[in-house]
Order: structure tokens, then sequence, then C-alpha cells
């Protein structure tokens, strides 16, 4: 097995396995718990936000949808009136602040035109209309996910500090709405706190809502102000944006988000790995916080006390192999601290990954593989996935991270295994959950080696194409 | 464009795996975008196979977008012929593929030639049928491919075996309750001296497909997956078939006097092969199940009369309305299923068993139904399931869409004999949930409340600032409990009275989740 010694990302544009984009966008949308997201496609698109927490777990997953029928397939010079018979179904009896409409490749390979349809319903109905595209062909699952806040960001008012300065271009500003709405209808005038020594960040990426406040008793910890959230709890909460206020991602898919806030509306990025693990934790805050004028103070010490007491986690990785499969979410970042642990990984496996957003983490990652001693991963975007599970086998991991059609098999198969997807209902950011990245990965090997029970593996014996790994 | 909220059956491309995955040795190659692989999550998870799903998607992304798939597909197609030498492939489009206009016999075409292994197309329009109706149509186009292959080689199993068989079609993966169904009809036909010849798909080596002629009759125990395969083997080999799920005693009877009939039909033997099975139906109805009985037991008779409303499949929404109705006196008022275009049939078939029809695959008109009708118990799909929990009503789930739920390790068929022991427990036990607080309730029953009220030990004077109380609300309702004693013990350790944000998070640090 080839080892490298700087970073390597390959990318083998394979077979690979993943989940859908529009199911990460439902998730995201869910999140902005006043939208009401409206997908535009077939059965197909509509059947996996559906069916992803519905089959496992008894959600019920709050969307609606729009089927496209054969019909449809030349494009419609009447999309207008579609829209227009859809949306008062769609809103039905929930008052949502928002629609999202939400595009697939359905959308796409028809060539709708989504944005340009939005305005005129909008300002019919009265309810702003947001646009994420979230298809399967171009972008991988966090990567639409990444969609929606970014759409959203396009909606966040504008902050002034000290003088108005000339209006963004492309704000538009936010027509005034019906009742009921919190949200900054007008530009808001802020008065100036001395000259930007302040400015608070505003942090893109999806975390669930007990998480999203802990970061902020960490900061106030840390005198680090968070402006908002992108996706915020609700479409009325959006944080507004002003000349002088940072972006700082807690995910690593948030680049979409990232940039759109960079490039439209000219915002600064700080570059930090996500919070997650003491170590990311710690790196996140210390790159925040001098932009904020202050520095850092203890959080190195605060690092070194987490660690200090999850020793017991650690002890139980240390020196073992471990392999990541394609389907991972959070991309890099669940490696860093198994790998500051002592675990030695493999391959990590991501649909996508955007090198010059991401380069906050695969710098940490670097340095920590050289302060361990341990060779670097492989990183393989868009993995094959056949090969992948080759590859996997060969190297004869004691943990395999693996999305969840292939985990069940490589449980089987006697190697201890976890599902990436699981990550994202984790809570593993910040200090406070500093045992959140860890555990659940520990947790296969702490539960008993198949090995003591007797056997090498659970697979039927056909003889062909599946010879068992030998006992460890 | 339509609006559309959940959908009861799922899309074509989840359908033609089903079909293709059970079987051993075939594989599919999906011409998909990332995520139309949902059935080896499903196949792997729900199903808890433990095999890798033999699907592979053949990735459609922005380049085959833009150009179509030129060479991906077949190339894709060859190559998983060598690595895995399975037989056949099956090139699957999605709805992606006839968005791009994709031909799929064209692809099979070209595969065919280069490619060591049988292509065979699943040649199914997603705009036009639903997982169901996939499955079924996959499962026909393999099964005509075979048996015309073989009989262009000569190796068509045209004789029949003179041991009475049986072919059953129409098992695919990701069924409720298929597996044990499947086993359980095993038992049954053994029971009855009648051999099973090959079982569609699952399991099945498609090189055997060849000898289905050989078996006296095809059973086809699901109508939605199943009928058009056998429909086909009569067309063309003239055997008889049986389409009858053996749900409930009365129609587990029947099914048995049915295939009594079909072994008897072709007995090209003499008499000794005449059979009666009888003795054998009424020593099953009467003492090796417990359904019959267990139904007319007094405390049962508090479910005359009682109501429920029953929506399903076709299979299963007619079983569940026929079972309760004619065996345990428990009536539809509102029956009927989401295959709407069997509806006619389902709806035949129900008529005395139900008062009135619901036909819809609109969940939320299902739920409204629901709502109004206000039934003492549903019957019916996970959808309903949740209206049930909305609406505080006691509810069932007896029928596909599946749920992770639906692959129990125990035994637990829904046909057959033993199938009518689950259904009578599954019928019961939701009319008989809310009974139980009722009659305590009149009798007097509830503990004393002073025992029962977990007492807050010491009078504590811990001070609780308001985010805190908010952060508590936070928590997860099942582990509340535990995460606010571990604040307040921690907090109590530390000689900490006035508990805020920071103290919870500095607890949950120092123990840990729960």
């Amino acid at each position: 097995m080839k080892r490298f010694e700087t970073l390597t990302l390959e990318r083998e544009t394979g077979n690979y396995h993943t989940s859908r984009p529009i199911s990460c966008v439902a998730r995201s949308h869910q999140k902005i718990e006043d939208s009401s997201p409206l997908v535009v496609g077939t059965k197909t698109c509509g059947y996996s936000p559906q069916n992803a927490p519905g089959a496992m777990i008894y959600a019920e997953p709050r969307y609606a949808m729009a089927e496209s029928e054969e019909g449809d397939i030349p494009a419609q010079p009447n999309d207008h009136g579609e829209s227009k018979r859809l949306c008062p179904r769609v809103i039905g009896n929930r008052d949502p602040s928002v629609i999202a409409r939400t595009g697939t490749r359905t959308t796409e390979a028809i060539k709708m035109d989504l944005e340009g349809m939005a305005p005129k319903p909008e300002s019919e109905i009265g309810i702003p209309i947001v646009v994420a595209r979230a298809n399967g062909p171009d972008y991988a699952p966090t990567q639409g996910e990444d969609t929606a806040p970014a759409a959203m960001a396009h909606r966040c008012a504008e902050r002034y500090v000290g003088s108005v300065d000339g209006r963004d271009d492309h704000q538009p500003v936010q027509s005034s709405l019906p009742a009921a709405t919190e949200c900054p209808p007008k530009p808001v005038m802020v008065p100036p706190a001395g000259r930007e020594t302040n400015p608070p960040p505003v942090l893109p990426g999806s975390l669930p809502p007990m998480v999203a406040s802990q970061p902020n008793s960490e900061s106030k910890r840390q005198s680090v102000r968070v402006w908002g959230r992108l996706p915020a709890q609700s479409y009325t909460a959006l944080p507004s944006l002003g000349a002088g206020v940072y972006v700082c991602g807690v995910n690593p898919s948030s680049s979409r988000t990232a940039t759109t806030l960079m490039r439209r509306r000219k915002r600064r990025l700080i570059g930090a790995p996500p919070p997650t693990g003491p170590d990311g934790t710690r790196a996140w805050i210390e790159k925040t916080r001098p932009v904020s004028g202050v520095q850092t103070q203890g959080s190195r010490e605060r690092e070194r006390q987490v660690w200090e007491g999850s020793k017991d986690y650690p002890d139980s990785v240390r020196g073992k192999p471990v392999f990541l499969t394609g389907d991972n979410p959070l991309e890099a970042s669940p490696a860093r601290s198994p790998i500051r642990c002592g675990t030695i990984v493999h391959e990590i496996g991501i649909p996508y990954m955007d090198k010059r957003y991401q380069a906050a983490e695969s710098a940490p990652l670097r340095d920590t593989c050289r302060h361990m001693c341990i060779p670097m991963p492989r990183i393989a975007e868009k993995p094959d996935n056949y090969d992948q599970i080759q590859r996997m086998r060969e190297s004869r991991p004691d943990l395999a991270i693996t999305g969840t059609a292939n985990a069940n098999p490589s449980e089987a198969r006697g190697i201890d295994t976890k599902r990436s997807v699981e990550s994202t209902s984790a809570q593993i950011h910040g200090f406070t959950n500093a045992r959140g990245v860890p555990r659940p990965v520990t947790r296969p090997l702490r539960r008993n080696d198949l090995g003591d029970l007797g056997w090498a593996d659970l697979v039927k014996r056909a003889g062909d194409n599946d010879p068992p790994l030998a006992q460890r | 464009t339509k609006p559309a909220h959940r959908m009861h059956a799922g899309p074509a491309h989840i359908g033609t795996p089903r079909v293709a995955s059970p079987s051993k040795n075939a594989h599919a190659i999906m011409h998909a975008p990332p995520g139309d692989d949902h059935s080896n999550v499903m196949r792997s998870m729900p199903e808890r196979d433990r095999d890798f799903t033999p699907v592979t998607a053949s990735m459609v992304d922005r380049h085959v977008l833009a150009r179509g798939s030129q060479d991906k597909v077949v190339d894709n197609t060859n190559r998983k012929g060598k690595e895995e030498r399975p037989d056949p492939i099956a090139p699957t489009p999605t709805c992606t593929s006839s968005i791009l206009q994709e031909d799929p016999q064209n692809l099979v075409r070209r595969a065919s030639i280069t490619s060591d292994s049988d292509a065979i197309p699943a040649d199914v329009n997603h705009h036009r049928v639903d997982e169901p109706q996939a499955a079924d149509g996959t499962s026909e186009q393999v099964v005509r491919h075979h048996p015309n292959k073989a009989r262009g080689q000569g190796t068509l199993g045209r004789s029949l075996a003179n041991i009475p068989s049986a072919n059953t079609i129409g098992i695919p993966t990701l069924g409720s309750h298929n597996q044990h169904d499947c086993r359980e009809s095993k038992r049954s036909s053994r029971d009855i001296g009648t051999r099973i010849n090959q079982i569609i798909p699952e399991g099945g080596f498609v090189g055997n497909l060849n000898n289905l002629p050989k078996a006296r009759f095809n059973f086809v125990p699901h109508r939605e997956v199943g009928l058009m395969t056998a429909v086909y083997l009569d067309e063309e080999f003239g055997m008889p078939c049986i389409s009858m799920t053996p749900a409930g005693i009365i129609d587990t009877a029947e099914c048995i006097r049915q295939m009594q009939e079909r072994v008897g039909k072709w007995a090209s033997a003499p008499p000794k092969e005449k059979v009666d099975h009888e003795p054998y139906i009424d020593q099953h109805t009467r003492s090796v199940p417990q359904a019959a009985w267990s139904s007319r037991s007094i405390d049962r008779q508090n479910s005359t009369g009682k109501r429920a409303v029953i929506p399903g499949d076709a299979t299963h929404a007619t079983a569940m309305t026929k079972i309760p109705s004619r065996e345990m006196g428990i009536r539809a008022c509102r029956a009927g299923t989401y295959c709407k275009h069997d509806a006619e049939r389902s709806n035949e078939q129900v008529r005395g068993s139900r008062d009135e029809i619901l036909v819809t695959d609109d969940h939320t008109e299902a739920g409204d139904t629901i709502g109004r009708v206000e039934p003492p118990a549903i019957s019916g799909t996970q959808m309903e399931r949740h209206v049930g929990k909305r609406l505080d009503t006691p509810r069932g789930v007896t029928s596909p869409p599946v749920h992770i739920q639906n692959f129990p390790s125990g035994y637990r068929p829904s046909s057959g004999y033993e199938g009518t022991n689950q259904i009578a427990d599954s019928v019961h036990n939701p009319h008989t949930l809310g009974t139980e607080d009722h009659l305590l309730d009149i009798l007097g029953g509830h503990d004393t409340e002073a025992v029962t009220e977990s007492s807050p030990i010491e009078q504590d004077m811990l001070i609780r600032s308001p985010e805190s109380q908010l952060g508590s609300s936070q928590i997860p309702r099942s582990v509340r409990g535990k995460t606010k004693g571990k604040t307040e013990k921690s907090a109590r350790q530390n000689g900490i009275t006035n508990i805020t944000v920071e103290v919870m998070y500095a607890a949950r640090e120092i123990l840990g989740y729960s």
C-alpha cells in the first residue's frame, strides 16, 4: 500500500455510492423551521427525502413535491401558470416564512428556469421564494445541502456599521412582508463600535439546535461574539450582514455558502478547520479570535483538559488501522481527531472536496500526521465503489467507516464497521461535545469482537467471489 | 406538473433491483446519478442483507448530462462482467435516462456484443410505472428471455416432473415479511406433498429458469409482483396459475383446495396421485394455529363490531379487510388500495367486508378521511401510522411500504396458518390498547399516586437560570431526565448552587452522554 508524504487528493470519478443531494437539502430546510421546501422533480426525487429517514427512523420529513410528468419533459412556456397553481397548495395551512424551491436533476435536464420563475409568484403570494439547486450529477450530497443556505445568503439584510455605504447592487431589498415577521425589512443601522475591533462572524453550516448554542457559550468564554448562523433556526432569524463581517464555517461542506457570502456580499473568510474534536475546536477558536482583535487565552489548556478527560477513548484506538469509504458527509475532518489519538487512517473517501475552502483542514490534518509520525492518508474523491472495497479489504483495517449500503456487508465480513452518516446526527462540535468524535467511532471496537465468539465472519458460504478474511 | 406528497409506492428504479438483487448471480447496472442506488441502502440496512448488493450505479454526472452516456454504460457493463462474472447483467434505466432520452435496448445490444454475460434490458418507463409495476415488468422480462433462449438452444425443460411441483413467483426483496411468507409457503407445500420447483426471484438462479415449465402450476401470492410473469407462462406454456394470497383461515384453505385441483388436473399418472387435502385443512383450522379459536375466545368478543380504516397495497389491503371482517368480527369502515391500477379487482374482493371504498395514492387524502371518520383503529402503511400518531388512534402497520421494523429476526409470516396467528395478534393488539387504561379507570386499578411519582428526595437549593432551562428543553426528551440529574449531581459535587448554561455544558463534558 502506497504511503504519502504529503496529503494527496486523488479524484477517481468512479462509480461511487452516496446519497442523493435532495435528502440533504431536505435536512437543511428542516433546520429552518419556518420554511416550506418545494421539490420539483420526479417520483425518484421525492422518494429519497421521504424514504431515507422514513425507512430507518420514524421521521416525517416536512416538504412538498411538484412531480413532473411525462408531458413536462419538453419544458413548457407555461411554467409560471404551474407555479401559481402549486404554491398555494404547498403553503396549505402551514404559514411558512419562505418557500424553498428545490431543483433536481430533472429540472436541470429539462433546463427549467427556476430562478426566473420565482419573482412573479413571490410578489403574487407575498412569500419569499428562494431557489436551491441540488442535482446529483452536479453536486455531492453535502454540496446539495449547502445550496440551501447559499440561496438564503442573498436574502440576509444589510447591516451598516458607521455611515451608510452604498447599497450592494445584488441585494434585493426585502419586500415589506405582511405582518408576523420579524425579519428586518430595511437595512439596519448599527452604531459603530470603535473602528471594527470586534466584527462578529457569521457561521455557515448546519448544526443541531442544541449544538448551535454551545459554541456560543464557548465563544463567549473566549470573547468571540457570534453574529448569526446560516442556516438559522428560522428564516426570520437570518443574520444581517455588513461590511467587516467575517465568515467562518463550522462544517467542511459549507463552501458554497461561504463563497456566496464572500463574492456577492463581500465578506471575508476566516480559514479554519471545522470545530470538531478538541484539536479542531482549539484551532477554530485560535483562528476566529485574532480577527476580533482579542488574544486567545487558554484554548490550548482547554484542549489539553478535554483530551485528559476523554483519555480512555484514544487508548482504545491507538495504532489501529482505520479506513473511511466514500459516503462521508463530513469529509476529511472526522479523520483528524482519531489520527491525533494515534489511529492509522489508510484512506478517506469523499464525494467532493473543495480544496481551497478546505485548505484550512488539510493543513492541520497533515500536521497532525507528521506530529504523530503516522503516514498520510490517501484522500480519494469520488472513489469507485468496487475498487475502494477491494482496497479496504486489502488494508485489513480494524475499523471501517462506510456508507450505509456497505456497512452491513462490511461488518458481516468481520471488519468492525461504523456508518458515516451517524456523524451528521451526532453532536461533535465544540469542546463540550469532544467525546462526540471518539466515542461513536470507537463503539464498534468496544463491542465484542466476532473472533471472541469463534467466527471470522457471518457470511453465507457461497464459495465464489467472497472469500472470508482470515481470523485476526 | 402535479403536486404530490409522500408516496406509497416507490419509483420504478427501486422496483427493478428488487427483482435483480435477490437472483443469485444477477447484477444490475443502473444508469443513474448519485443516490439512485438507494435500493442498496435498503437491502443492506432494513433488510440486513450480509452481501454487497449486486447493483452498480453507472454514474450520470454533468458530462453525461451534457453529452449523453456514450460508451459509459456499455463500458461499465463489460467491466462488471469481468469483475464479478454475473449472469445476467441488466442495464437499468432510471428517470434520468428517459429525460436524456437514452435507448436502453441499444445499450443492451451493444453490451451483448462485447460482454460474456447475458445482457437483459430492464425496460421500464419511469413516468408510467411505479415500483411494484416495475418489479413485475422486470420479472416478466427476465423470465421471458430465458425460456426463449432455452427453446432456441433446445434446453427447455418441458416434461412435467412426476412428483407434483409448483413455482412460486413474486418473492422480491424488500417486501413486507416476504422471506417469512416464502418459508411458510414452502412448509405448507411440503405438508401437502407438492414440491417447490423454483422460486422467483428470491434466491433463484436465472440459469434455471428454463426449467420453469416442469412444474404443474405457478403460484403468485402477491398480486403486485409476479402476475405478469405468470400470465406469460400461461400464454406461452399453458401453465395454470393460482393468483391468490393464502392469508387468513378461509383463504388459506381455499388456496390449498385450488392447489389440489391444479395438481389433479395435470395428473398424468393413475389415481394414486389423487389427493385430498380436506383433512389437512380441517386439522389446521381447528387446532394447529391459534387464530381461529382465539378470535372466538371470550375476551376477544369485545372486538366485535369495532371498526377500522384499512389502506394498503393490493395484496395487504384486501387481506387485512377480509380477515378481520370474516374471521374476527371487525369491519372496515373504509378500505382500499393505493395501487390504483388494480383497484377494481381489490374493491370486488372486499365487497361485503367494508362500508366504503378508499382508493387513493394521496396520503393527505387518506389522512383527512381518517380524521373525519375517527375509527377506533387503523391498519395500514407507515403513512397511516404517522396519521394515527397525530390523531392518537391505535394503529398497526400491515402493508408495505416497508420500514426497518418489517424485518424482524423472529418468524413473522403474514400468510399461511402461522400467518393467521400473526395477523390475529396484530389486529387485536391495537384494539385492546385503549381498553387497558379504560378498565383500570373503571375498576380503580391504578397504583396510588404517592408511590408512582419519583420523589425528589432532597430539597435542594439549586437555582436554574432561564437560559439553562431553555437549554434543557432542547435536550431530547428520552435523555432529558438523566441529563438534568447529572447536571445537578455535578453541581452539588462542586458546591455550585446556580445552574447556568455553562454549568450544564461543563457537566456534559465531564460526565459525557448518558
